[in-house]
């Protein structure tokens, strides 16, 4: 025998359902009065640093349809490459901006849309630089654990070419699925859930 | 803002996930599953600053009723109908700690299984006074309660004759974004656990009766509510004892 470990099991994810908004986003559910405003709902405010982006999209399931029901969070740097968290060490993150937001697709279009700044660049593990990236989180009916992935952005190819994440990828064709496609200050990203475009994602 | 239980910041990667515990993307008696599961493999990705990182929400977010699904919606002097419950626990990771500080949000259909949404057409009613969503934060040792009425089981379109189990569902922030979680309790003894394409998705019976809140009569109140007891556990971090390539950062 040897000295047991000790250590507890993750609790098992189940899918977040068709009702998610309900607890997350229930102004957009029509549930008014128990919470002022939905969280995640706004990331900056007037004094936030950095340029002013938008991102919208969809997510679209194995047959190409945009799924009416999916909940997305976003989780990002801010403009300096900082972090609006308590694990960041290397600096104080922009306190006019959240980092963090959250969407539910249109219950009749299936968009998603994040009003946001684009991100600086962040350390990998090794000391360097990522490309300017925005982490990406997926719920839905039908989805049994949350799905990850990350959006690049088309107009930093230098940055991209050098990132470590996108560089492990060992397909290269299926790299352009996680560069987010810009036009002006509004980035385009849709997420494909299964099939032949299928986007990457991460086991985290 | 800083940890509230005064610990140095944690920036340890976390714990792998064990994916043979959680569910699998492709789930076929679970038919949504089949065709919003993706069919190539994860792209594996140890923790960098962008997934140990995370938002963590202060208790000033929190209105007094929050997490009292009995009163958050009801009009003035009214409550919601039902079996008044407590649902109360504690959120711990991997490592047996506890996390403080943790956004819980939770969301339930009503005593007769009827979720207030515009998509839901079953023929139960709605309850005027119950909404059916709710929040709060754990505290300094993880602990957190809810107050609320047990829901009812509901049928849903996936066989001809699924019933879901009376559940609530929960959503989990701990301190990494990594550890973000979305899962559902179950009520001890309920035979209609058992049944279900849902909880089927998970491939181990340890696994699903992690999920199953007991009744708690130590806790429950005379002449006003029973208890029941659930525990969450989110990954833990790993220690920072020799960490990869320091010199780099």
């Amino acid at each position: 025998m040897v000295q047991p470990l000790g250590y507890l099991k993750e609790s098992p994810s189940q899918t977040a359902g068709p009702y998610v908004h309900i607890g997350l986003t229930p102004n957009v559910a029509g549930i008014h009065g128990v919470y002022d405003s939905d969280l995640g709902a706004t990331m900056v405010n007037d004094r936030t640093r950095g340029r002013r982006i938008t991102i919208t999209g969809r997510v679209l399931d194995g047959t190409g349809t945009p799924l009416k029901d999916a909940l997305l969070e976003i989780w990002q740097a801010d403009a300096a490459g900082l972090y609006n968290s308590p694990s960041e060490l290397r600096g104080s993150a922009d306190p006019d901006f959240s980092g963090w937001g959250r969407c539910a697709t249109d219950g009749v279009t299936g968009e998603y849309r994040f009003e946001t700044i684009k991100p600086g660049r962040v350390p990998f593990r090794d000391g360097r630089p990522m490309a300017p990236h925005i982490s990406v989180w997926i719920v839905a009916r039908g989805i049994n654990l949350g799905l990850n992935t990350r959006l690049y952005f088309s107009d930093e190819e230098a940055a991209n070419a050098e990132d470590p994440v996108l560089a492990s990828i060992e397909h290269r064709i299926r790299v352009p699925t996680l560069i987010a496609a810009g036009d002006g200050d509004h980035y385009r990203f849709d997420i494909h859930l299964q099939g032949e475009k299928e986007t990457v994602f991460f086991d985290i | 803002m800083r940890d509230p239980s005064n610990r140095n910041p944690e920036t340890g990667a976390f714990f792998s996930r064990d994916r043979l515990w959680h569910p699998p993307g492709l789930t076929p008696g679970y038919k949504t599953s089949v065709l919003r599961s993706p069919q190539k493999t994860l792209l594996s990705l140890d923790g960098t600053l962008s997934e140990i990182t995370g938002p963590v929400f202060g208790h000033s977010i929190l209105g007094e009723r929050d997490n009292d699904l009995i009163h958050n919606f009801a009009r003035s002097g009214e409550s919601a109908i039902g079996e008044r419950i407590i649902v109360h626990g504690r959120v711990l990771d991997e490592r047996a700690r506890p996390v403080p500080g943790a956004l819980l949000e939770f969301w339930q259909a009503n005593a007769g299984g009827r979720y207030r949404h515009k998509k839901e057409s079953y023929l139960a009613p709605l309850d005027p006074n119950f909404g059916g969503c709710g929040r709060t934060i754990t505290d300094a040792d993880g602990c957190y309660a809810l107050r609320t009425i047990k829901p009812g089981p509901y049928p849903w379109p996936n066989g001809v004759n699924d019933w879901r189990p009376a559940h609530i569902h929960f959503s989990v922030f701990g301190h990494g974004f990594a550890q973000r979680l979305i899962t559902q309790m179950y009520f001890e003894g309920d035979p209609m656990i058992w049944k279900c394409p849902i909880v089927q998705t998970i491939p181990d019976r340890a696994a699903v009766e992690q999920l199953v809140a007991a009744l708690d009569w130590a806790n429950t109140i005379p002449m006003d509510a029973r208890a029941y007891k659930f525990d969450i556990v989110l990954r833990g971090r790993r220690s920072t004892l020799f960490e990869n390539r320091m010199e780099g950062n």
